[in-house]
């Protein structure tokens, strides 16, 4: 016998690697489970991924609130390769959240989640909740001054829990305020505590996908019965079943392995999110913004009414994850095909089109004031109506055009004004400014009668 | 032995391996929670800082002041400074604001000319006086004790002040 055979099978007779792996191999999966039943297999591709890029970044990352930025520049600038390394941490950040989404929704529109896989479901929740907690803490680990305030801002949603919020608060930023024992707090959390609790969760996931088998795929019509499911699913996948290796594993192996390519080419295309300005609390120009899958939540708290916000942050997750924990034991058996469960699809198609929406005006921002409107350029006054040129300069001074704007220049927050004066009157516009609006600062106070009449005489000629 | 005292026996033992499990579980356990809920178990002593002279800032006037947080540790580096908007509004009286908008905490710049803050997050705003102007903060600009000493302008550090639900 050739001595390569020879010592793979001492291998395999003292180690029993084929004992272990074989049932793993060889469980039968229901005939056609196709291409909608890989998303979950490339989440776990995405999370080893995650686990591999974060050693190597581990490797030259200082996890201390002084010397953590100095680190990231030295891994995008310096260390070779160390941009791409960042860029595919990022992107496969942004891979797994994609992942872990679409998987939820198949499950969601197939009702895989009904008898006997609830318990898939619920892990499958505190899943998504630890893989969001990595996103999280993972973008304040690049410490630039988005990281810092990003923990600020999520200090603050904490501080609105009930009694004990103002705790949460200080625990999040490991004091009173943000300092040397912020950092080393994420960085425990993102490298040690939530990977290792992913861990745990992932092999109860897939344990129960090896107990319960995946779901086969819905027929219309083929009801869920607790009664005589078990037995119903053993016997379809006597006569039917296909062998997990290799007849399904091909279509996880390739679609992950797609995956995996598309995020290092995205890395390599586009690289990791650019660092901003040091981690400098005392620094006040700047303009905080999450990453793209936290931005849905940050426009959520720009548009909604104040009033009501501080009971929304604290509910509206309660009620959330109550929600999706729920789910399994609200409607655990009948019909799980998605054409006969429309509403299942209406509401599915809400949240993404809700979460898609708010991602792009999240992206766009227009209720932030614009701070980069300078000067008007694009406006024409008649150089002979000094009034009315000192007004279109007294107009970038006050503030008004970072929310206004003029030909498209200024901000978005406020009404556009290029054409105020068909709707308003003079007096109707000195009344606006001088006592505000809703949203509008009333500038009666700061204002002197000279200014407001110059303000006025050049909103007047915006017809 | 009988088969009562064999139930006992076995009932004995469980109990014993378990309680020799949690024992020193609950032992270790106790410092590594200490490490974890330490900001809630230390508290930090406030500090005055001197933050300017009386002659730098001009009645009217507000500028922004940095300074050095309560209790900074040895690596905390730049996280350690704070800032302050600081405002004279007489010869003997300043006010000083927290740089956190009430609304979620991101910091508010003074636009001089306009006589307001503006906050970039979300659009708040606020009059010079600390009033919100605009936008969705639920409640004024937070204040932080200021005091004159002689000839300097002293403020005391303070922690970021967090939004409650009542708020
Ligand atoms: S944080 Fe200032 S308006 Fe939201």
């Amino acid at each position: 016998m050739n001595p390569l055979k020879k010592a793979a099978r001492w291998l395999n007779d003292r180690s029993g690697f084929t004992e272990m792996l074989k049932p793993l191999l060889d469980h039968p999966v229901p005939p056609g489970s196709k291409w909608a039943y890989v998303f979950g297999s490339a989440t776990l591709f995405c999370f080893v991924l995650q686990v591999a890029t974060g050693v190597g970044l581990a490797l030259l990352y200082q996890p201390s609130s002084q010397e953590a930025f100095q680190s990231l520049q030295y891994i995008t600038y310096k260390a070779s390769l160390g941009k791409t390394l960042r860029g595919i941490h990022y992107f496969g950040a942004s891979g797994m959240i994609v992942m872990v989404g679409l998987h939820m929704l198949r499950t969601y529109i197939t009702a895989a989640y009904k008898y006997p896989r609830e318990m898939s479901w619920i892990s499958g929740v505190v899943l998504l909740l630890l893989t969001v907690g990595m996103g999280f803490t993972g973008q304040l680990l690049r410490w630039d001054d988005n990281g810092v305030w990003s923990a600020v801002v999520a200090a603050e949603q904490m501080g609105r829990i009930p009694l004990i919020g103002k705790s949460l608060a200080r625990l999040l930023l490991g004091g009173d305020t943000l300092g040397g024992q912020s950092l080393s707090r994420f960085f425990s959390y993102h490298v040690f505590l939530i990977p290792a609790l992913l861990f745990v969760f992932t092999g109860f996931h897939l344990w129960l996908v090896m107990r319960n088998g995946i779901s086969e795929p819905p027929k219309a019509g083929q009801l869920v019965d607790p009664r005589t499911y078990r037995q119903w699913y053993k016997n379809m996948l006597r006569n039917s079943g296909v062998p997990f290796w290799p007849y399904a594993a091909w279509r996880d192996a390739l679609f992950g392995s797609l995956i995996i390519m598309a995020i290092v080419v995205l890395a390599v295309v586009f690289g990791p999110p650019a660092l901003t300005k040091p981690p400098d609390p005392s620094n006040v120009i700047t303009t905080p913004q999450p990453d793209w899958y936290l931005l849905w939540i940050y426009a959520l708290f720009a548009l909604m009414p104040a009033k009501i916000e501080s009971y929304v942050m604290f509910f509206g997750p309660l009620l959330l994850f109550f929600l999706l924990f729920a789910l399994p034991f609200v409607s655990n058996k009948g019909e799980r095909s998605p054409i006969k469960r429309p509403w299942a699809i209406v509401g599915s198609c809400f949240v993404v089109i809700v979460v898609v929406s708010l991602l792009f005006v999240g992206k766009n921002a227009n209720w932030s004031p614009n701070f980069n409107a300078k000067a008007l350029t694009k406006v024409s006054i008649p150089a002979t109506d000094s009034l009315a040129l000192s007004g279109s300069v007294l107009f970038q001074q006050k503030a008004c055009l970072y929310c206004h704007s003029i030909n498209n220049e200024g901000g978005k927050v406020g009404p556009d004004l290029t054409h105020v004066a068909n709707r308003l009157s003079e007096e109707q516009i000195t009344i606006r400014i001088a006592n505000g609006a809703k949203n509008m600062p009333a500038y009666g106070s700061s204002l002197s009668n000279d200014e407001l009449k110059k303000l006025v005489a050049f909103l007047k000629t915006r017809n | 032995m009988n088969e009562q005292t064999n139930l006992d026996r076995r009932k004995f033992l469980v109990r014993l391996t378990l309680l020799a499990g949690a024992v020193p579980a609950v032992l270790v356990s106790v410092p590594i929670f200490s490490a974890l809920l330490g900001p809630l178990l230390q508290r930090q002593k406030q500090a005055w800082r001197r933050v300017a002279s009386l002659s730098d800032i001009a009645v009217g006037e507000t500028k922004l002041i940095q300074y050095v947080n309560a209790d900074p540790l040895p690596w905390a580096g730049v996280t350690a400074k704070a800032a302050a908007w600081l405002r004279r509004e007489t010869e003997d009286r300043f006010v000083a604001f927290s740089t956190h908008c009430s609304h979620l905490g991101c910091p508010v710049r003074w636009e001089d000319k306009a006589q307001l803050f503006l906050c970039p997050c979300h659009g708040g705003v606020y009059y010079k006086d600390g009033s919100v102007a605009a936008g969705p903060p639920p409640k004024p600009l937070t204040k932080i004790d200021v005091r004159i000493n002689k000839n300097d302008v002293e403020i005391r550090t303070a922690p970021v002040p967090i939004t409650t639900i009542t708020q």
